[in-house]
C-alpha cells in the first residue's frame, strides 16, 4: 500500500511475537460473544413480570445513548483464599439477580447467564412505579460478564461484571460505560447517578457477603469519557422505558375492565397482564 | 489482570492518514499500548487513523469498551476512524455492539484509505 517506513509504537517491543502466538493458542473468545441479532426476544416471561420495552427492541452501546459518556468502577476487595476470580464470576453468573438489592428483579431464561440470553428487569422506580426494560448478556468468559441495554433503557451502556487478582486479594468489580438513553433522562442523571451508585455499591456488598465478607469497603470512581452529548440520539424519547411503564400502570384500571371481555373474545387466550 | 499481549505499529500513509496495525489480543491490558498507538498516529494534520485488524486473535468485552474510548478520542479530535481486516467472528461482534455504525469498516486497506479521503 505505502512505502512509507513503519514506526514502531513505543509499546511494541513489550510482547515478543512467541508470547502473541502463545496467547493466540491459549485463547479464544469465540463461544464468549453472543450472536447477531437484529432485535431482542424473550424467550419465557415469568409469572408476574412485566414485560414491557424488551421485545423487538434494538440494543443500544454507549455510541448510540444521549448525554455524556461516562466510565463508572465500583470495587471490593475480598481475599483469594476464599474466593478466586473464577469462583466469583462462576457464583455471579448462576445466582445474577440474587445478588439485587431487594425489590428489583432480573428476569434470565436459563439459570447460568450464558451469551445471547434476553433477561427482563423490573425495577424500582418512582412511586408504585416499576421500571420494565431489559438486557441482553452480549459476553461471557470466566472472569467477566457483560450485559447490553436496549434502546429506551435509561442508560445505553454495557455493563461489566468482573473480577481479578491483585496480590493477595480478588478484586470484584462493576464497571458500566454509558451514556443517558435520551434527553429525558439526561435531566434525571443527577438523581439516577446517585441511584446507580447505591444499586452497584449494595450489590457489591451482597456478592462480598454471599462469600462471607462483610462490611466491604466500595471503592467508587467515575470518569468522564465525553462531554459532548449525541444529538442524534434525541429520537430515543420514543422509546422511553420509564414513559412507557408509568402508561402502563396508569393503564391499569382499564386493562382490567377490559379483561373479561378479552376471554370472552379468545377463549384461549393466555394469561393476563402482568 | 492478564498481562498485556498486545503489539501495535504505526504508518502513516501521508499528512492526513495513518495506519495501525493491531497484533495479538484486545483486552483491558491492551489500553496503554492503544493509546500511545494513536498518539502516534495522530498528528495536528491527521483527518483520519485506519485500525487494521488482521493480527487480531481475541478480544474481549473490555477491548470493545477501549475501541469505544478509542472512537470518541479520534471524534475529539475531528478525526475518523476506520477499520480493515477483520474476519467475518470479528465484523460480527462489530455489528453485535454497534461500533459498525460509527466506525468504517472496509475489507482492504485500499479502500479504507480511498473512504477515508472522501
Amino acid at each position: 500500500m505505502s512505502d512509507q517506513p513503519t514506526t514502531p509504537s513505543p509499546a511494541e517491543a513489550t510482547p515478543e511475537p512467541e508470547q502473541l502466538e502463545a496467547a493466540a493458542v491459549r485463547r479464544s473468545d469465540a463461544g464468549n460473544w453472543a450472536k447477531v441479532s437484529p432485535t431482542l426476544h424473550l424467550e419465557n416471561v415469568p409469572e408476574g413480570a412485566i414485560n414491557l420495552n424488551v421485545e423487538g427492541r434494538r440494543t443500544a452501546s454507549p455510541m448510540q445513548g444521549f448525554g455524556k459518556m461516562w466510565q463508572k468502577t465500583y470495587s471490593v476487595r475480598i481475599p483469594s483464599s476464599i474466593a478466586s476470580p473464577t469462583d466469583v464470576v462462576t457464583q455471579w453468573r448462576a445466582a445474577f439477580s440474587s445478588f439485587w438489592p431487594p425489590g428489583n428483579f432480573f428476569y434470565s431464561p436459563f439459570t447460568d447467564l450464558s451469551p445471547g440470553d434476553v433477561a427482563l428487569l423490573n425495577l424500582k422506580a418512582v412511586g408504585r412505579v416499576k421500571l420494565s426494560t431489559g438486557m441482553l448478556v452480549m459476553y461471557v468468559d470466566d472472569e467477566a460478564i457483560t450485559l447490553m441495554t436496549p434502546v429506551g433503557h435509561f442508560f445505553a451502556a454495557f455493563n461489566t461484571f468482573g473480577a481479578h487478582s491483585d496480590g493477595d486479594d480478588t478484586i470484584v468489580q462493576i464497571q458500566p460505560l454509558f451514556r443517558s438513553g435520551d434527553p429525558i433522562y439526561e435531566m434525571g442523571m443527577p438523581i439516577m447517578s446517585r441511584m446507580e451508585d447505591r444499586f452497584w455499591a449494595q450489590t457489591l456488598r451482597n456478592v462480598a457477603a454471599h462469600f462471607g465478607v462483610e462490611d466491604v469497603e466500595v471503592t467508587q470512581t467515575k470518569v468522564c469519557i465525553d462531554k459532548k452529548r449525541n444529538w442524534a440520539a434525541v429520537k430515543n424519547v420514543r422509546h422511553n422505558s420509564l414513559i412507557r411503564s408509568i402508561l402502563y400502570l396508569v393503564a391499569t384500571p382499564f386493562r382490567w375492565i377490559a379483561r373479561p371481555f378479552k376471554k370472552d373474545a379468545d377463549p384461549d387466550a393466555q394469561a393476563p397482564d402482568r | 489482570m492478564t498481562e498485556a499481549t498486545t503489539a501495535t505499529s504505526v504508518r502513516r500513509l501521508n499528512d492526513q492518514i495513518s495506519v495501525i496495525d493491531i497484533k495479538g489480543e484486545i483486552t483491558a491490558a491492551s489500553e496503554s499500548t492503544l493509546m500511545d498507538a494513536f498518539n502516534e498516529a495522530s498528528g495536528d494534520a491527521t483527518k483520519a487513523v485506519i485500525l487494521n485488524f488482521g493480527g487480531l486473535d481475541y478480544m474481549n468485552s473490555s477491548g470493545i469498551g477501549l475501541l469505544v474510548t478509542l472512537l470518541v478520542r479520534a471524534q475529539r479530535q475531528h478525526q475518523e476512524l476506520l477499520a480493515y481486516g477483520l474476519n467475518e467472528h470479528y465484523r460480527q461482534i462489530f455489528e453485535l455492539t454497534r461500533l459498525d455504525e460509527a466506525i468504517g469498516i472496509h475489507d482492504t486497506e485500499d479502500s479504507a484509505t480511498a473512504a477515508a479521503g472522501r
